[in-house]
């Protein structure tokens, strides 16, 4: 069931996908209350019935790992083990789910109603759906979706119920419990909250891990969880988080179940419902807490068009698989389990590296829309494009995603000129249309005066909106522009001086993009296959030459990653300019993105699309490698 | 030596017999219990004897015999002994040797057909003689036949005493033997007949640069007595059968000198003549002798009483190359450095040949008694059986059978004899399944034995039956037990029989702490059933285990495992690609590379992983001080 294709070598092109299906249609036609209330049955683990949510919480607080550690603690602490008992206990109050199934008929009831008017429609894969019912008869399952807006949870469970499926339980966040009504509400359809921090707290840790473990051992239900962490405020994947998927994961290397299928899920959006408010966070604007009026306000959104809406249910990932010859399970042979134990160098190395491989399917299976690439065009040329060269490039950049093989959702039998005019009416609002040219800008602009500053503000929402779609195709030009940019800055032909390049930028992006650690020498290898294939580029014995053709895909792919080396070479340009010896990461951000707008002002840079904000983070990692491999 | 079929002899009435009415009775006041139980126990029917056994004698008349006359050339066991299909398809047990012998097992058919999908039109018969022309010729060394025969020592070359001792019992041996083919085998066989006879032997071998390979039993299943393909030396096998005797017996230490070749059941037989027994029951015990057992730490079923091989031996006398090694007095521990014996047991026949061992015996127990827990699912009678291992309380055996092993115990049931009893069957059934609401694919079986003296016995058996009740186990009588037990000498007879349809089998071992023994077992049987899978297995296998032996810390892990390899091209390769997989689960489980099976060939190389680079080193020169010409060279182990 599990495939092992994770590390056989593929080519992009030859990927295929299944189909879709919409699952809105039917709701549509037939009531939703009728629906909401229906016999759900679903597929169980090994047909086992789950247990009660007490029975589980006792089960969490009396398991061996959880006693020690107490034991332990109290020992350190000088309280009584009674008293961190009681202390663990109420942790797991604050953190474990209460699944209620008329809460999640009642969810399914309103969500029936507001994804009908949100989305044309919502298109899962039901072969995906098929494989992972069989799946969770086998073996317990994690899900792992990726993570744009707050829909993706939403849309998760309510999928999983429509399928007869297991409902998931989810890791959320704390800060979705402060939503008081709300947050109560989804603690009954599933989540379970986890502290955004709790580094150094061995207890907090245990109670979490233990929980996640027990559920996952008894198969008690799915375990959903989002490898990113976190929503991606730029749509571009992040880099994964291992700890969750140690927890998964460590049952199996101890031996207490015989597999774990992991199943990325990939969920794309034509339009996201948090692009703007996204833009803002990342120029600074502080997220809204969430809350529950923020989100009655919030209805507005409600009454706005998102397009359609595309779930892809990946091939189920045996962990199993995954680690052979890669994990010693063995290693656990000499410790009593329920010792926790901190993995060790390979096991993480293992982790990193399964987490990336994770993130990449979730990447190759979404769906790409196309006003993604109208995007991609309009940010490049920042003062607009005819409406006849914009079709004609956009039909040039489908057929060269295509050939490196993304997952484009093309309408078929529909003229190239008709599918744009589409797309630039579903996102007008980051666009204006006038006598053929079209431009990104602010439509309903304020009319009040503003000052400069603001006005560069606002034209900055617009832009990041307008990259955060540019940034899902991202991962389908990555290694072929990394090779472009490559071949332009090392100034030689030869093969070697080529990839050296190539490798430096690999390392430099390392954190900004989804770059499999270790892979260097296969995306290498990759990129020059697809250039090759598309005839861009002559891949000899010890050399690489352009050839004529390909001067225009080279000239696009660098300037794919242009807003990305600009980005860096600002925050370098602060570091050398302006800083002072003591500055901390926290002050850092905003002191990058204060020098750039002074730059954008000051007329030195051009560019509107600078990362800086979500990147300097990122940035400053890269500098902390590079100084280690120099 | 292993774990392979035995003779069990059951409870003899070896003291007058109480009758069954009278056992019964007290059993209605220890079961602590619920009438209903009392009223299951009561039913249980069976012969007094599991089998009663007519001794071979191995040398008649003839000097040098071969058992090959009695015993198959190309399966387990008696030649007389064997399961079939009869015209009518039932299976049947041939013979008069064991308890089984002669009666019709009506269940075993479609038991066989369901469980491997296996069909008796399909047959896969073995080839009906040994080819001796598809031996090669050997390869004598002609001074060392010289000065044996100086010495006076028996030694043969002929074709079929050395295809006899060219094996064990690995699935591989077997069936290649049935296809009539034929590896590497010894170019010689010789026949010492006391200590000093070895003692020549191997300084002759020595002198003239001959491999030797102990033969003992032949009951090897780790590939142990394979002919390296590397050796280019005259292999002589050293066969210890015609070394037998018990030299004497000392009742004031209970103790008895015996000489290595002795095999288990002629032992324990001529200790019973005295009045004695060693209680060393491996489920070989029919045929593997003692050598065996000190070469390669053999265990027994009744461990729980008399110990494992390495505790019942006070003294071991062995030939290596360098001479012979032995400790000076027959102290029962001492701490002169590391204990030597250590060195000798488990060598595997690498150092030299075990010639005699003083060995602890013990007055043959008063009372003898079978008898069986039903639990309604494995995690419960694991549970109990840890409860009994830390109460220190357990019997002369308990074992733990899973569902299917359970559900091929029930096959063997021969014929019942009256309407009567089948109806009582059908009650038992009925009371287990739907009284008590276990579920027929779940539940499992503990068998037990216990021994010593009437009333602790019965004093015993009540502290292990109310233990059992703590982990919802109901007491199901002593005729389960005592079946559960013959499984275990029974199966490499039901091999054969399962290789005239295409199925092939084998059995391996583990030992694993407590807490890892549930994972362990379900981990290694999926990982079976998955790999088949891969492999083109087209019918899921039979893959099933039991906890046979307990510990302190934990305990001994047997597992069988079985498929129809209709289909297959290569269906040997097959298996042994399963069984490696099964192997690496195993240790992946937390659980050793063999508890008592050995190591061999077979599984030479976990052997750095499993006792660390060092440990190997240690061995390793240990092997070059005694053996620097590898004299025994059957490259076991190391």
């Amino acid at each position: 069931m599990a495939s092992r294709a994770l590390y056989s070598p593929r080519h992009p092109v030859l990927k295929k996908r299944d189909d879709f299906e919409d699952v809105l249609e039917e709701r549509r036609r037939s009531s939703d209350l009728r629906y909401a209330l229906r016999c759900y049955t679903p597929t169980l683990y090994k047909g086992l019935v789950p247990c009660k949510v007490s029975m589980l919480k006792s089960i969490v607080l009396q398991s061996d790992h959880l006693q020690c550690v107490i034991k332990q603690v109290s020992s350190e602490s000088g309280d009584s083990t009674e008293c961190v008992a009681e202390e663990a206990s109420l942790i797991l109050d604050e953190m474990a789910h209460r699944m209620q199934l008329s809460t999640v008929r009642f969810f399914v009831f309103t969500l029936s109603k507001a994804f009908k008017r949100l989305f044309r429609s919502v298109c899962v894969n039901e072969e995906g759906i098929q494989r992972l019912q069989q799946a969770v008869q086998e073996h317990p399952v994690v899900l792992l979706p990726s993570h744009r807006s707050y829909m993706d949870f939403l849309m998760m469970s309510y999928l999983l119920y429509m399928f007869d499926l297991p409902l998931p339980v989810i890791a959320a966040g704390m800060d979705f419990m402060s939503m008081k009504f709300i947050g109560e509400m989804l603690r009954m359809s599933g989540a379970f909250f986890i502290r955004r921090s709790f580094g150094g707290d061995k207890l907090y840790w245990a109670v979490f891990s233990e929980y996640v473990k027990t559920m996952l051992r008894k198969g008690y239900a799915p375990i959903e969880f989002f490898l990113e962490g976190t929503r991606s405020r730029t749509c571009k994947s992040l880099t994964p988080k291992t700890g969750l998927l140690n927890i998964v994961m460590e049952p199996f290397f101890k031996g207490e179940l015989f597999d774990v299928s992991l199943v990325p899920v990939s969920i794309s959006y034509e339009r996201v419902l948090e692009e703007s408010l996204y833009a803002r966070e990342l120029l600074g604007v502080p997220k809204p807490k969430e809350s529950t009026s923020g989100l009655l306000k919030a209805r507005r959104v409600l009454s706005e068009d998102y397009g359609s809406m595309h779930v892809y249910f990946g091939h189920p990932v045996s962990v199993r698989s995954l680690a052979e010859g890669k994990i010693k399970r063995s290693q656990y042979n000499l410790l009593p389990r329920y010792i926790p134990q901190k993995p060790s160098v390979d096991t993480h190395e293992f982790l990193n590296d399964a987490a990336f491989r994770l993130v990449r399917i979730q990447e190759e299976n979404m769906v790409l829309k196309p006003w993604v690439l109208i995007a991609t065009l309009l940010l490049q040329n920042p003062d607009g494009m005819d409406l006849s060269s914009l079709t004609e490039q956009t039909d040039w950049l489908r057929h060269l995603a295509l050939a490196f093989g993304a997952f484009l959702d093309w309408p078929d039998h529909e003229a190239c000129s008709e599918v744009i005019s589409c797309s630039l009416a579903l996102h007008r609002r980051l666009l204006s249309v006038s006598a053929g040219h079209v431009q990104l800008s602010v439509t309903d602009a304020p009319q009040v005066e503003t000052t400069p500053e603001e006005a560069v503000f606002q034209r900055a929402v617009v832009v990041l909106s307008c990259a955060s779609y540019r940034n899902q195709i991202l991962h389908v030009f990555l290694r072929p522009a990394l090779l472009a940019v490559a071949m332009q800055s090392a100034n030689s032909s030869r093969k070697d001086d080529i990839y050296n390049c190539f490798n430096f930028l690999r390392n430099m992006f390392s954190n900004e993009f989804i770059l499999c650690p270790g892979d260097s020498v296969q995306d290498f290898e990759e990129a020059c296959y697809l250039l090759m294939k598309r005839g861009v580029l002559q891949v000899l014995e010890h050399e690489i030459v352009m050839s004529a053709s390909g001067q225009s895909t080279l000239a696009f792919l660098c300037s794919v990653l242009e807003p990305f080396l600009q980005g860096y070479q600002v925050v370098c340009r602060y570091l050398c300019e302006e800083t002072n010896e003591n500055l901390t990461e926290k002050e850092f951000i905003p002191a990058v993105r204060s020098f750039a707008l002074k730059l954008i002002l000051a007329g030195r840079l051009k560019c509107f699309h600078i990362h800086t904000v979500s990147a300097s983070l990122d940035v400053l990692w890269a500098f902390e490698v590079l100084w280690l491999f120099n | 030596m292993n774990t392979r079929a035995s003779l069990r002899r059951s409870a003899k009435p070896r003291r007058p017999d109480p009758t069954r009415a009278a056992r019964h009775r007290c059993r209605r006041g220890e079961v602590n219990g619920v009438t209903f139980r009392t009223f299951i126990v009561t039913l249980s029917v069976g012969h007094e004897h599991l089998l009663s056994y007519r001794p071979c004698n191995i040398k008649t008349g003839a000097v040098y015999l071969s058992r090959q006359e009695i015993m198959k050339w190309n399966g387990w066991g008696y030649s007389d002994s064997r399961f079939l299909f009869n015209k009518k398809g039932q299976a049947e047990f041939t013979g008069k040797r064991y308890r089984l012998s002669g009666l019709i097992l009506p269940s075993l058919k479609d038991w066989f057909e369901g469980t491997f999908g296996a069909n008796l039109q399909h047959k896969s018969p073995a080839t009906p003689t040994v080819n001796l022309s598809a031996v090669a010729p050997p390869n004598l060394n002609e001074p060392f036949i010289e000065d044996l025969k100086a010495a006076g020592v028996a030694a043969s070359h002929d074709p079929e005493d050395r295809v006899f001792r060219a094996h064990g019992h690995c699935l591989h041996e077997i069936f290649a033997l049935r296809e009539g083919r034929i590896g590497r085998v010894p170019d010689m066989v010789v026949w010492p007949s006391c200590h000093s006879d070895v003692e020549k032997i191997v300084e002759l071998a020595c002198k003239h640069n001959v491999c030797l390979i102990p033969y003992g039993g032949g009951t090897s299943v780790s590939s142990a007595l394979e002919c390296p393909h590397e050796e280019t030396r005259s292999i002589v096998s050293l066969d210890t059968s015609q070394m037998n005797r018990i030299l004497w017996i000392d009742e004031k230490n209970l103790t008895a000198h015996v000489e290595a070749g002795i095999i288990g059941q002629d032992l324990e037989r001529q200790l019973n003549e005295h009045g004695y027994c060693t209680g060393h029951e491996p489920d070989s015990m029919e045929f593997s002798s003692l050598g065996g057992w000190v070469a390669t730490r053999a265990s027994g079923m009744k461990k729980n009483i008399y110990g494992n091989i390495e505790d019942l031996v006070v003294h071991i006398k062995m030939v290596t190359p360098r001479g012979v090694i032995e400790k000076s007095c027959l102290g029962p521990r001492m701490s002169t450095g590391p204990d030597i014996h250590h060195f000798i047991l488990g060598s595997e026949g690498t150092l030299g040949v075990v010639t005699e061992v003083t060995m602890k015996i013990r007055p043959i127990p008063e009372y003898q008694k079978y008898g069986s827990v039903v639990f309604p699912n494995f995690q419960q009678g694991v549970a109990c059986l840890r409860e009994v291992a830390r109460q220190r309380c357990a019997p002369a055996s308990i074992r733990l059978m899973d569902n299917e092993q359970f559900q091929f115990g029930h096959a063997l049931k021969p014929q019942v004899s009256s309407i009567f009893m089948s109806f009582l069957d059908g009650l038992k059934k009925f009371y287990i399944t739907k009284f008590k609401g276990f579920d027929p694919h779940h539940l499992c079986v503990a068998t037990l034995l216990f021994e010593g003296d009437r009333g602790k016995v019965l004093q015993h058996e009540k502290q292990v039956y109310d233990i059992a009740a703590k982990f919802g186990g109901l007491a199901a009588g002593e005729d389960n037990g005592q079946r559960g037990y013959m499984l275990t000498f029974v199966i490499a007879y039901l091999r054969d029989l399962g290789m005239d349809y295409y199925v092939i089998g084998e059995s391996f071992e583990t030992s694993v702490p407590w807490d890892r023994v549930l994972d362990l077992c379900r981990n290694v049987k999926e990982r079976i059933v998955r790999e088949c899978k891969e492999r083109g297995v087209q019918f899921p296998p039979l893959s099933t285990c039991r906890v046979t032996q307990t510990y302190d810390a934990g305990a001994c892990v047997y597992f069988y495992f079985a498929f129809n390899y209709r289909g297959l091209s290569d269906p040997v390769h097959v298996y042994e690609q399963v069984e490696h997989a099964a192997r690496e689960e195993i240790l992946a489980n937390g659980g050793s590379l063999s508890h008592h099976h050995g190591v061999g060939k077979l599984r030479k190389e976990w052997m750095k992983e499993s006792v660390s680079g060092v440990g190997l080193g240690m061995l390793k020169s240990v092997k070059e001080y005694v053996d620097p010409q590898n004299i025994f060279g059957n490259r076991n182990l190391l």
